[in-house]
This record gives C-alpha cells, sequence and structure tokens, in this order.
C-alpha cells in the first residue's frame, strides 16, 4: 500500500494497521442486531462481498436476499423501514447508488424512512475492475439529495460509531465502505460525533481535509512535511452532510492553505463542497483538490491509482510545495 | 358493512369529486383516477383494515398506490371516508399545500410517498416481511398501472415476493389498456399478463375492475403459499361517456363546459341508481 519511505513515516507514526472497514461494519452490525431483532440487513448477493456471511449464519431471520436487484434492494428496505425496522441495504456502490438512485431519493430520503444505505466496495477498492465497478461519483450523486446523512469512516473506530449511530438513527443514512485494511488514526478517547470533523493532527501552514482511505496518506504526508518544517492539519472529515462547516472554516482562516483529498471524482467531491463553503464565507486560502479528475480513470489496483492520482505520501508533500510556493 | 349497491351509489360521487378537485387544480390524472376509483371504493368501504382512527396502529393493513399519479381518485375517496377534511382538497395543487400531484405521507393515512413508477411494488415486500418477521396479521396492497408494468423493478420484485412466499402480499393491476402515449400493446406490449404473473410464481384473478362482487371476493379470498395480483379489468375514464377509452384524457383537466356535462351525467347516473 505505501513505499518504502511512507512506511518507514508510518512506523515512526506508530500507526497500526487495522481490520477493512468492511468487516468491522459486519460485525458491528451483528452486534447490534444480536441485541436487536428490528435490525435487518438486505443484500443483493453480496452477503460475502459485504463480509455479512456470518451474520447471516448467525441470524438467519434478519437477513433478507434479494439476488442481484439492486433497485428491488432499496425499495424491500424502505419498505421493512416504514414498518418499523432498522434496515440496512448493503450492495456495492457503484451499482447500488447509481442503478436505485432514485429508489434512494423517494423511498428512503423523499418518505422519510429510517433506511440505512450501505455501500460497500466503494471509490477504486474494485480497482483492475474497471470503471464499470469503481464508485467515484456517489458522494455527488447523493450530496444532491435532500434528507440524508453521509459518513466515509477513515478507520475502524470512525466505522463503529457510524454504524452504532445509523442504527439509532430516525432518519436516512448512507455509509460507505472500502475494501482495504485500514490504520488506526483516531486518538485513544476520541469522540465521533456525526457532523463534526476529527482533528488528527493540528497545523498552521496547510490542512488536509480528507475522509474514508485517504486520511492516512494525509497523516503520513503531514509528517513528511514536518521534517521539511512545514506544520500540516490533518481533518478526517467522516459526515460529508451534514458538512462540519466550522472546521472548514478555521482550517481556511488559520491556515495558509487547504487541500482536499479523496477517493472520488473531483466532481461534485468533498473538494467542491469545502471549496464552496470556503467562498461563501468570503474566506480565500491557496487551495488544490486532489482526487480522480474528469478523464477515464487509468487501469490498476486501488493503491496503484492513489499514487496515479497524488493520493500518497509523497504526492501530497509534492502538492503541498507547489502550493505554498 | 356497504352492500354492492351502496358501493355503486357512492361511485359517481366520488368521481364528481375528484373531477371537481381536478378542474380546480387545473392538473391531474383524469383518465386512470376514473379507471381506478371503483377498486379504491371496494379497498377503502370493504376490504383494508384501516380507519381514520387507525392510521397509526402497528397492525393496520398497508396500501401503497405505487401509480401515484391517479391520486386524485385516492383523494376523493379518503375524504368520503373521513381521513381528512373535504376542504383540504380546495388546497390540492396549491402553494404550500401537503395535496399535491402524487401521494405523501404528509396526509394522514397515506402510507408511502409514490408517484415515480415501479416504486410500490419492492416498498410493499419490505413491508410485508416485517409483518412476517413480527408474525403481525396485517397485509399489504399495491396499485399498479398497466403501463407502469414496463418498468424492470417491478418484475425483479415480482421474483422476490414469489420467492419469499408473500400470501399477505396483494397487487392489483389497473388494466385499462391506455398509457400516455396510447394503447400499452402499441407502447411495450406486455401481455399475456395472466401467464407472466403466474410463471413468476404467483395467484392470477382476472376480474372485471367496475364489479364490486367480483372485486370483493378477489381481495378478500385467501392465496396460501403465494402472492396475489388481482388483474383488474378497467376502463380508461370509466363513468364519463366522452372520457371512455380516450387516450388524451390521461392528464386532460376538463374544461368548464366539459366538466358540466360530466357532473351532468354523473348525477343522471346516481338518480338512475337511487331508482334501482
Amino acid at each position: 500500500m505505501f513505499t518504502p519511505a511512507a512506511t518507514a513515516v508510518a512506523q515512526k507514526l506508530g500507526l497500526k494497521k487495522g481490520r477493512a472497514n468492511l468487516e468491522e461494519f459486519a460485525d458491528t452490525l451483528q452486534a447490534l442486531a444480536t441485541a436487536d431483532r428490528n435490525i435487518v440487513a438486505v443484500t443483493s448477493d453480496s452477503r460475502g462481498s459485504g463480509k455479512l456471511a456470518p451474520y447471516g449464519k448467525a441470524l438467519p431471520k434478519q437477513i433478507v436476499e434479494v439476488g442481484i436487484a439492486e433497485q428491488n434492494l432499496v425499495g424491500i428496505t424502505a419498505g421493512l423501514a416504514a414498518c418499523g425496522k432498522k434496515a440496512f441495504g448493503v450492495s456495492p456502490s457503484c451499482f447500488l447508488t447509481a442503478r436505485s438512485l432514485e429508489q434512494i431519493k423517494n423511498d428512503i430520503c423523499y418518505s422519510n424512512v429510517p433506511g440505512v444505505v450501505i455501500g460497500i466496495s466503494s471509490g477504486v477498492s474494485y480497482g483492475a475492475l474497471g470503471s464499470t465497478h469503481h464508485s467515484l461519483h456517489d458522494l455527488a450523486v447523493l450530496r444532491a439529495i435532500n434528507n440524508l446523512t453521509i459518513i466515509v469512516p477513515a478507520d475502524n473506530f470512525e466505522t463503529r460509531e457510524a454504524i452504532k449511530y445509523a442504527a439509532a438513527a430516525p432518519r436516512p443514512v448512507f455509509v460507505r465502505f472500502g475494501k482495504a485494511a485500514m490504520y488506526d488514526l483516531a486518538p485513544a478517547g476520541a469522540t465521533f460525533t456525526t457532523g463534526k470533523a476529527l482533528t488528527l493532527r493540528e497545523g498552521k501552514d496547510v490542512a488536509f481535509i480528507a475522509n474514508g482511505e485517504t486520511v492516512v496518506h494525509a497523516l503520513l504526508a503531514a509528517e513528511n512535511l514536518a521534517a521539511q518544517g512545514i506544520s500540516a492539519r490533518v481533518l478526517s472529515l467522516h459526515t460529508v452532510k451534514p458538512l462540519d462547516t466550522a472546521a472548514i472554516l478555521a482550517a481556511g482562516r488559520e491556515c495558509r492553505a487547504v487541500i482536499t483529498v479523496e477517493e472520488h471524482m473531483i466532481n461534485g467531491g468533498v473538494g467542491e463542497a469545502v471549496a464552496s463553503t470556503l467562498l461563501q464565507a468570503g474566506v480565500a486560502p491557496k487551495f488544490k483538490m486532489v482526487g480522480f479528475p474528469d478523464e477515464d480513470t487509468v487501469t490498476g489496483a486501488q493503491a496503484d491509482l492513489f499514487r496515479h492520482y497524488g493520493i500518497s505520501m509523497e504526492g501530497l508533500t509534492e502538492t503541498t510545495q507547489k502550493l505554498l510556493g | 358493512m356497504l352492500t354492492d349497491h351502496q358501493l355503486a351509489l357512492k361511485a359517481p360521487a366520488l368521481r364528481r369529486r375528484m373531477l371537481q378537485l381536478i378542474a380546480d387544480a387545473g392538473a391531474g390524472h383524469t383518465g386512470g383516477g376514473l379507471s381506478c376509483l371503483d377498486i379504491l371504493n371496494v379497498l377503502y368501504n370493504r376490504v383494508l383494515n384501516i380507519t381514520p382512527e387507525t392510521v397509526d396502529s402497528p397492525t393496520r393493513d398497508r396500501y401503497v398506490q405505487s401509480k401515484g399519479h391517479c391520486v386524485e381518485a385516492l383523494y376523493a375517496v379518503m375524504a368520503d371516508r373521513g381521513y381528512f377534511p373535504d376542504s383540504d382538497l380546495n388546497t390540492v395543487c396549491h402553494y404550500k399545500s401537503y395535496y399535491v400531484g402524487h401521494p405523501t405521507r404528509k396526509i394522514k393515512g397515506m402510507e408511502m410517498n409514490t408517484g415515480a413508477l415501479g416504486h410500490g411494488l419492492p416498498i410493499c415486500i419490505g413491508m410485508a416481511l416485517a409483518a412476517r418477521q413480527d408474525s403481525a396479521a396485517f397485509r399489504v396492497f399495491t396499485l399498479l398501472g398497466d403501463g407502469e408494468l414496463a418498468e424492470g423493478s417491478n418484475w425483479e420484485a415480482a421474483m422476490a415476493a414469489a420467492h419469499y412466499k408473500l400470501d399477505n402480499l396483494v397487487a392489483i393491476l389497473d388494466h385499462n389498456t391506455l398509457q400516455i402515449t396510447g394503447h400499452t400493446k402499441d407502447v411495450m406490449s406486455n401481455e399475456p399478463l395472466d401467464e407472466k404473473w403466474r410463471a413468476f410464481g404467483w395467484e392470477v384473478r382476472s376480474i372485471n375492475g367496475h364489479d364490486y362482487a367480483e372485486l370483493t371476493k378477489a381481495l378478500t379470498t385467501p392465496h396460501p403459499g403465494k402472492p396475489l395480483i388481482v388483474i383488474a379489468n378497467t376502463v380508461k375514464g370509466k363513468g364519463v361517456s366522452f372520457m371512455e377509452n380516450v387516450g388524451k384524457w390521461h392528464h386532460g383537466v376538463p374544461s368548464e363546459t366539459e366538466l358540466a356535462t360530466a357532473l351532468t351525467e354523473l348525477t343522471a347516473l346516481e338518480k338512475k341508481l337511487s331508482a334501482a
């Protein structure tokens, strides 16, 4: 995942590898569902890729299999939620948020039922499988839908807390997971509040505002930049909606530059949301969005694609140096 | 329970109210509203285990109008049953009114927001599964349009409902054979519907969708081990001579003169039924 240089920085920071967020999700959901029979998982021939096979075995009455039918999956999730169930519709994010966008919009969000939509293998987790399986549009389309909380966890802690929140929320929630094993990033005693970014590192020269599987790279870049005398703040902006405008504006006012980092198209992603927040408040630091540009994405594993598009310690270090001049 | 004759007597008044509110709103789906009105008349007055007092009861039957564009017929029937004051309907499609051109849950007794087609059946499967998981005795009903069946999500749902043997689920097809562009057989042929649904594993009952006795029997006879679809053969624009089977009334709004003629026809029918 990392270059040897980045690996050395990770060791210096004492970063420990946890599990894939998806596995943490599945186990958290199973624990919650064991205690609450109203929790139901709905899957589209995806309990294997969703790590829900043990859940299905342990709680066969609390899982609904719909086959490869994402529109039906979201509709059924909405119907279950409308009848008092806490339904989690789980499916690869690339299909779930494109084929079923109207069902997410109408059946869950417009109807305001407490359905949870879980996008798995999101971003470029399916890397080499190509663009049909990349989910680089999901946050853009979902940001445009009213009445939906959108969460992109960066580590196992944020994942556990996001799922606990979703299970208790009386409203629609979308959570997005990749496949890679995640490093533990949240400091001991950290608190997770939906809509409030988690500050992983303080700094005043540049602020990295990132989420999901890109956050660790921002943290490594921050440490790398520190060795060069540049102080970098790192925010895990786990909640895309509602946005933590206070943390974004503070970063823009207190740092000379802001760099957003995301596993998503630049169009309609977190970078544009941050830029809009800053500009509407009249805050204009030096600014750069790092993500996937509007082009036919190159092929490769997730790590290859991250490096290609500058989502790496080295890439973010270079971007910062250029931006600060 | 109302007799067949009492239901028939009620229908002209419901049709008049529906036409009046469409004319007042200047928008609506006239032809399909008239075709499904008898189905709704039977559902709300005979079949559904719901009253205005039990709209929040966990054990109430659920009705989801998948063909949400024909909400005006539903408005007329629900107002008549006392779910909300009839005067509320004077605000249909007005600024800030909840009585918009498709069902919303902001209105008392509306189970789900609908309007985009092909959504009702999947939602109802979720509801029927929830009933089963809770060992609750309620049934789930949805009204589909025949043009709506071109949406593939219906067939995803048809498979799932049969797979789960949802005998607490009833779909009613308002089979009026017309959609906005013309006859369904010309736009996107969907026959033979009975064979298709049967092949998907459903219990299929084909009936006259304007016959109260047939509707009642089809909707109340159990169908163990299978979901049920009632193919209700109806007439688009039913009850108004110049609207029957005329495609332009799909969402045509009657002029003042046309409305007066329609109301006169319906009043005459009501008098005839009263005298019978």
